[in-house]
């Protein structure tokens, strides 16, 4: 079998006596999606903020290409700019504009030059359709547009796989579709990608694999069809039935 | 007024008192301010006060000294110490929110005694008694005498530090986040996503604090000035003490203005700005 891209080995993380993840077993292969739902508070943000150690697991591992990265000899930056990360609230460096946003980082942690970086940068804007916004300061965006540069921002670094942290949540609901279209896309291009989401529909089409997380376990993991289709748990039942039908 | 027949709704009655009573307090206040106002032309003795106040022959005679010499060296020795303080507010400030607990130690007992302390009291310490007590001479640089500008630097470094801690704490953690998951070293982050998100926010209190620096400025007079070392209180307060007399007093005053309200509109600009950017 093949080293997954992502793997998470009895994963725990404790804030004080509070425990929200409590033991985690869950692997991302190559080129797959996986998407985490449950209701807030399941620890699915945690999960994933873990995978490139914004959050310090305290306890468990996490493997990226089979390299535990909690190992103290790890160099986390490295790490890092192969994982990209969407965040829901963008993030983008306000004091910047578009293309600065996307070029930072190549040229500061990758080295590029200057028209290199922008080369890629501008690349990157047309793709999540953004060409037109290159000299705009985030402030001057929607939400919808400001969250694809951050996309573009993440992709510029050419990174492995892709992270993304209720990418959707704070956007006006007509703004959704322009974000999850540029996702789907980089999915069917192949990106890892894991994904924790309130999107069910974006979830049940697009994901090759859906964990259900509750009170900070997986509760119940499968392909979509089963996940949506023929839950065996009762908790993922009652979880779909509260958020579908409403 | 009621119309014949219907009867005047309570609404409109107690409105009707609460106006009245507006229009009585409005009435009120105008004959106070007129009061006021009469009293303050009517009661000085104006020629009097021209004389002692606006003397236009020994106001001419301040100048050009008012400027080359004592507004000139109110202006250096702000800056000085506004650099001097700056150096060490930022290194409190970083050290403020160091790992090591020591360092965050150190930071915090400096940022609490300096402005726990009198700026008076500051500058008589480590102005006169620490060459005493230490045996150490401070050096002149560019003939500006530098131990009332360690002392004021020390006491602005204090303030200084809490206003930049502020300000780098301001920055949402998320920028912080979002520069790491890119791979952004920490130095990397702090000056390239942090401080200058932290500048502008700091800028606006920054400056007000460099207003106060410079008003506190006249208080170096206490360890003794040459005519070349007067800053403007004292240039004004020596030769008002000639013929008892206030016009230089006043004369320094709006010196003082002069500089001061510029900068302090300047604030207002720069918040104003500010809130528009965010």
């Amino acid at each position: 079998m093949r080293t997954p891209a992502i793997e998470l080995v009895g994963l725990r993380k404790s804030y004080g006596d509070n425990e929200v993840l409590k033991g985690i077993d869950l692997a991302v292969a190559k080129s797959q999606v996986v998407c985490i739902i449950g209701a807030s508070g399941s620890g699915k943000s945690t999960l994933l903020r873990c995978v490139n150690r914004l959050e310090e697991p305290t306890g468990g591992e996490v493997r990226i290409d089979g390299i535990d990265i909690c190992h103290p000899d790890c160099d986390l930056d490295l790490v890092r700019r192969r994982i990209g990360m969407v965040f829901q609230q963008f993030n983008l460096f306000p004091h910047l504009k578009v293309r600065d946003n996307v070029t930072l980082a190549q040229r500061k942690v990758l080295g590029r030059s200057r028209a290199d970086a922008e080369a890629v940068a501008d690349d990157m804007l047309g793709r999540v359709g953004l060409t037109e916004k290159v000299d705009s300061y985030p402030s001057q965006l929607s939400g919808g547009q400001q969250q694809r540069v951050a996309i573009a921002r993440a992709l510029a670094m050419e990174p492995d796989m892709m992270l993304f942290d209720e990418a959707t949540s704070a956007l006006d609901p007509e703004l959704v579709g322009d974000v999850l279209d540029v996702m789907r896309r980089l999915a069917a291009e192949g990106m890892t990608m894991l994904v924790v989401t309130h999107e069910m529909d974006f979830a049940r089409q697009v994901a090759d694999h859906v964990v259900f997380m509750d009170g900070g376990t997986i509760c119940e993991q499968g392909p979509p069809e089963t996940i949506f289709g023929n839950p065996t748990e009762a908790r993922t039942r009652q979880f779909l039935e509260r958020v579908l039908h409403h | 007024m009621t119309v014949a027949g219907s009867v005047e709704p309570e609404l409109y009655r107690s409105g009707r008192r609460k106006r009245s009573r507006r229009r009585r307090f409005n009435l009120i206040a105008a004959l106070v301010g007129v009061a006021v106002a009469v009293t303050v032309v009517v009661a000085p003795d104006w020629g009097l006060l021209a004389e002692k106040y606006a003397d236009l022959d020994r106001a001419r005679d301040l100048f050009p000294d008012i400027v080359t010499t004592a507004t000139k060296n109110t202006l250096v020795y702000t800056t000085f110490s506004f650099i001097g303080g700056l150096l060490l507010g930022v290194s409190a400030a970083l050290l403020r929110m160091s790992s090591l607990r020591a360092y965050r130690w150190i930071a915090a007992v400096y940022i609490e005694v300096f402005r726990g302390l009198p700026a008076l009291l500051t500058i008589v310490l480590v102005g006169l008694i620490t060459p005493v007590a230490l045996q150490f001479q401070f050096p002149e640089i560019l003939g500006v005498p530098t131990g009332g500008i360690v002392a004021l630097s020390l006491v602005a470094g204090a303030y200084l530090a809490e206003t930049v801690r502020a300000g780098i704490e301001a920055v949402p953690k998320g920028q912080i986040e979002a520069a790491r998951s890119l791979g952004m070293t920490h130095t990397t982050t702090l000056w390239r996503v942090v401080m200058p998100q932290a500048i502008r926010i700091i800028v606006p209190p920054l400056t007000n604090e460099l207003v106060l620096l410079l008003k506190d400025t006249s208080l170096l007079a206490v360890l003794g000035v040459t005519i070349a070392t007067k800053e403007l209180t004292q240039f004004g307060q020596d030769a008002a003490n000639q013929g008892y007399n206030a016009t230089p007093l006043l004369a320094a005053g709006l010196m003082y203005l002069m500089v001061t309200i510029p900068l302090t509109r300047l604030v207002a600009y720069l918040e104003r700005r500010n809130k528009v950017m965010r």
